[in-house]
């Protein structure tokens, strides 16, 4: 579903893009399924503290992802004001909660950049990349690495 | 037709199992002698399907051991066989072979002669003793045959009864007349003569009928014939046989080509008479007498009997016993139609969903103030009942009746009385109780556990059966019901008994229980259950490798079910299984911890109560049990197991279920409160997510909110030794 780097890289693209926390991040549009807001999810127990719980989408059940917390900015306390995206990642579905949903943008390969070496490894583990456009910074997000299960599903 | 796609030879394998049930049903009917001729046909009849159905895939093995089968199958049949117990052991055995080298052919392994061997010897021995008694029977044919060859001139009169098979090269002269019947049911003549050539050097002369102008041709009708003269060292009635499914819309004679008499004389002289070749397998007392269920038939066409036989030379019983097995089974009336199992999953699914969004919709509806009886409110109504409707019908898909299950137990049964020397009976009932197809499936290996069990530990030998006053034949009983919205399966022996003594003292040698600990009846009893243990002194090469009856309790409680055993001694011993009727909902009690809603397993429920403060005890830091009825039970808070909130201070406010573990463990949760007892539609977490320790999975409320089911066994063992589920994983490329 996600292709490889190089062929993101090769071609123009779409991007979702969201903000968390005053940051702007993107997802490949191509992973997205949905945006809804955020409705409660159920509490899962005994899971890392991004793990918001899990929502009902129309009969599916899937877990929602704090996404700041996610990179370790500190948990959400959501309200209806905020979003959840619904990716698709290893044919799993997942929910992102973010603050606001903003854009969708175009970008060709001159505005990547990879991520700097300084940032830490939890930023480097979901922020594959950086889109310089405008003056603006669009981190770019790896949904792959964004569920804790994944390491478990793809072994 | 010959080309055999896969999808076809699926289909075959598909009826194969519904023939092979009828086969071992019908042959259970009739040793447990309620069978009657409608009965026999039946079994015949499917083993002759799977013969046909065999030959048309070229599963030659099948082919013969089939063919075999159906041959002693048909002089039961025709009443030259008694269906003796004894004969009938022998074909309930066949039955099991013919179903394993079924099996082997779809799995595409060669199927091991070997193992097949020794029953077709049998079979062979059954169909040679019933030959005698045919040749050894006065000759009542001989005015058949008299009257026949008038037709056909020189012959004299025969002795009426076949020799079974000649092994010299006969030549024998097929005429075969289709009526337009044959082409209306789709059968093709061209085949059958490729069927005929397969057996030897094969002249194939074909007739037109009737000269007609070519304007009134009717496209329809069946205006050819054929004159076949084939060279065969096969038996008549294989010739025969190649016509089995036309044989109703023809006109067929077979008989040994008049002057082509290179074979011993002795053999001509029988052979001399065109008789119908089917002659040689019927029975010596008058015809109509030998079938009576085809009475009606045979008296309808009076005449025929002694009319010569060139017009219609099958003798008219035989056809109207054809015309049945042409019919399938017409004691099976129900249409049904094979349907991809996903397909209805996706229905159930999609059914569940709907079920979720009509609650919803309700709740929200209510939420709004209304008028009552606002016509909304009355479309509502039938909107739930409707939803409610189709769940149940969509459910009722899945069911399915546990009769074929049992039917292989019958054969456990047989299997371990064999090997154990152990005289049994299986008594089975409640056969049509439907069940969820998935538990059918996995109900077989507990239930052979339990029956193989039941044969080499319940019942007694049968000296000692004898010597104790019983029968020497033990009954193993299988009983499936309906209770109260499960089924319940039960396993009775009427041996001797649980022997708690000797269970009590394999429990402490193993060391299971401590040597001074106080056990009720029911706790010995249950010790059967626990892992590790087995009572069989030696260990049988049937029930006792190495696994007990702990994986039979297990494998049912997987399935949401609950074990039962009670025994008597000197009267036997009951296993019982209560199972939810379906997986796709469950019972549970909703209940709230810490402001989620959490759904707590019935299965797993012994009762709720509110507990008096004094009931309630400390035992060292952190750890306290409530006394129930004087019984410590250790007290578990869901709250904290779950890591939603710090241990809450116990008090009589606190609600406290007893649950019941696998291995028999009561436990005393805690929980704030119990809104109520529902059917719930499971979602599994794994789906997106993953295993979550203490959750079963999940489930959707009215309101639409998930709400977790309760891993009961998982949170009495301690959900809090279990790690935190594990750090964000390392990066995958790709």
């Amino acid at each position: 579903m996600i292709e490889t780097d190089q062929n993101v890289l090769a071609t123009q693209h779409e991007y979702i893009v969201f903000c968390v926390d005053n940051d702007e991040y993107c997802i490949d549009i191509r992973a997205v399924r949905e945006i809804r807001r955020w409705t409660h999810a159920t509490r899962l127990p005994r899971t890392p503290n991004y793990v918001k719980g899990v929502v009902n989408l129309r009969g599916a059940v899937l877990p929602v992802i704090d996404f700041a917390c996610r990179l370790g900015l500190g948990e959400t306390q959501p309200t209806p004001r905020h979003s959840t995206i619904i990716v698709e990642a290893h044919n799993q579905l997942l929910g992102l909660l973010v603050d606001t949903v903003s854009d969708i943008l175009t970008a060709t390969n001159e505005h990547m950049q990879p991520t700097p070496a300084i940032a830490a490894d939890q930023v480097h583990e979901i922020v594959s990349g950086l889109i310089i456009v405008e003056g603006r910074m669009l981190r770019i997000v790896n949904v792959g690495n964004i569920s804790p299960h994944i390491e478990v599903e793809a072994a | 037709m010959m080309d055999a796609n896969d999808e076809l030879r699926e289909t075959f394998f598909q009826e194969c199992d519904d023939l092979l049930e009828t086969l071992e049903s019908g042959l259970l009917q009739l040793q447990a002698g309620d069978g009657d001729r409608e009965t026999v046909n039946a079994v015949f009849r499917a083993v002759h399907s799977i013969k046909g159905g065999a030959g048309a895939f070229a599963l030659d093995a099948l082919v013969k051991f089939a063919h075999k089968f159906e041959t002693s199958l048909d002089r039961v049949r025709d009443g030259v066989l008694e269906p003796t117990p004894d004969i009938l052991a022998v074909f309930l055995r066949a039955s099991d072979i013919l179903s394993d080298l079924v099996n082997t052919v779809r799995d595409g392994s060669e199927p091991n002669e070997a193992i097949s061997a020794d029953v077709l010897a049998e079979l062979s021995k059954l169909v040679e003793s019933s030959s005698d008694a045919v040749d050894a029977t006065p000759d009542d044919f001989a005015p058949l045959t008299i009257a026949l060859d008038l037709d056909l001139g020189d012959t004299e009169p025969g002795t009426g009864a076949l020799p079974e098979a000649t092994s010299v090269a006969t030549s024998y002269t097929i005429r075969f007349k289709p009526h337009t019947g044959l082409y209306v049911r789709g059968n093709e003549p061209l085949l059958i003569l490729r069927a005929l050539a397969e057996f030897g050097d094969c002249e194939v002369e074909c007739h037109i009928l009737g000269e007609r102008d070519f304007e009134q041709l009717e496209p329809e009708d069946a205006l050819l014939s054929w004159d076949v003269t084939l060279m065969t060292s096969g038996a008549p009635e294989d010739l025969r046989d190649a016509f089995d499914f036309v044989v109703d819309d023809c006109d067929l004679e077979i008989s040994p080509t008049i002057g082509a008499d290179d074979t011993k004389s002795e053999d001509s002289d029988m052979f001399d008479a065109p008789v119908p070749v089917d002659m040689d397998s019927v029975p010596a007392e008058p015809l109509d007498a030998a079938t009576p269920t085809t009475v009606d038939v045979a008296d309808a066409e009076p005449g025929k009997k002694n009319i010569p036989e060139t017009e219609r030379p099958s003798e008219p019983a035989l056809d109207a016993r054809d015309k049945a097995s042409q019919m399938r089974a017409p004691e099976a009336p129900k249409q049904t139609i094979r349907v991809d199992l996903d397909r209805i999953e996706r229905l159930i699914n999609l059914v569940g969903e709907l079920v979720i969004t009509q609650a919803m919709l309700t709740q929200r509806v209510h939420e709004v103030d209304m008028p009552q009886h606002a016509s909304i409110s009355e479309g509502l109504d039938d909107f739930k009942m409707l939803t409610r409707d189709i769940q149940e019908s969509v459910m009722a898909i899945r069911a399915q009746p546990v009769k074929p299950l049992f039917q292989r137990m019958t054969r456990i049964v047989r299997e371990s009385a064999l090997s154990t020397g152990k005289a049994v009976r299986l008594v089975a009932e409640g056969e049509a109780t439907e069940v969820d197809k998935t538990i059918v499936e996995r109900l077989a290996d507990p239930l052979t556990h339990m029956i193989r069990n039941a044969v080499d530990h319940g019942l007694e030998t049968p000296e000692a059966r004898l010597a104790s006053g019983k029968p020497r034949e033990g009954v193993v009983r299988l009983i499936a019901a309906h209770r109260s919205g499960r089924i319940v399966i039960e396993v009775a022996d009427d041996g001797a008994g649980i022997n708690r003594e000797r269970v009590r003292n394999i429990a402490i040698e193993k060391e299971l229980i401590a040597p001074d600990a106080q056990l009720s009846d029911s706790e010995i009893d249950n010790l059967l259950f626990m892992p590790g243990f087995s009572t069989a002194k030696e260990v049988s090469n049937l029930s006792g490798r190495g696994v007990g009856m702990d994986v039979v309790k297990r494998a049912i409680q997987s399935l949401g079910g609950r074990t039962l055993i009670s025994s008597e001694p000197g009267k036997g011993t009951s296993f019982s299984i209560s199972l939810p009727l379906t997986l796709a909902v469950l019972d549970g009690i909703v209940v709230t911890v810490a402001d989620q809603t959490i759904v707590v397993p019935l299965t797993n429920i012994v009762e709720t109560f509110r507990p008096n403060s004094d009931e309630i005890k400390r035992l060292g830091a952190g750890t306290s049990v409530v006394l129930v009825r004087g019984e410590p039970l250790p007290i578990i808070d869901v709250g904290h197991e779950l890591g939603f909130r710090p241990p809450v201070e116990l008090t009589d406010a606190c609600v406290f279920i007893v649950t019941e573990t696998h291995d028999g463990a009561q436990n005393a949760l805690v929980v704030d409160s119990i809104i109520d007892q529902r059917q719930v539609v499971i979602k599994g977490l794994e789906a997106n997510y993953g295993e979550v320790p203490g959750v079963a999975a999940a489930t959707i409320l009215g309101d639409g909110r998930i709400a977790l089911i309760l891993d009961v066994d998982v949170i009495v063992r301690g959900a809090s030794t279990i790690p935190t589920t594990n750090s964000p994983s390392i990066a995958l490329t790709g």
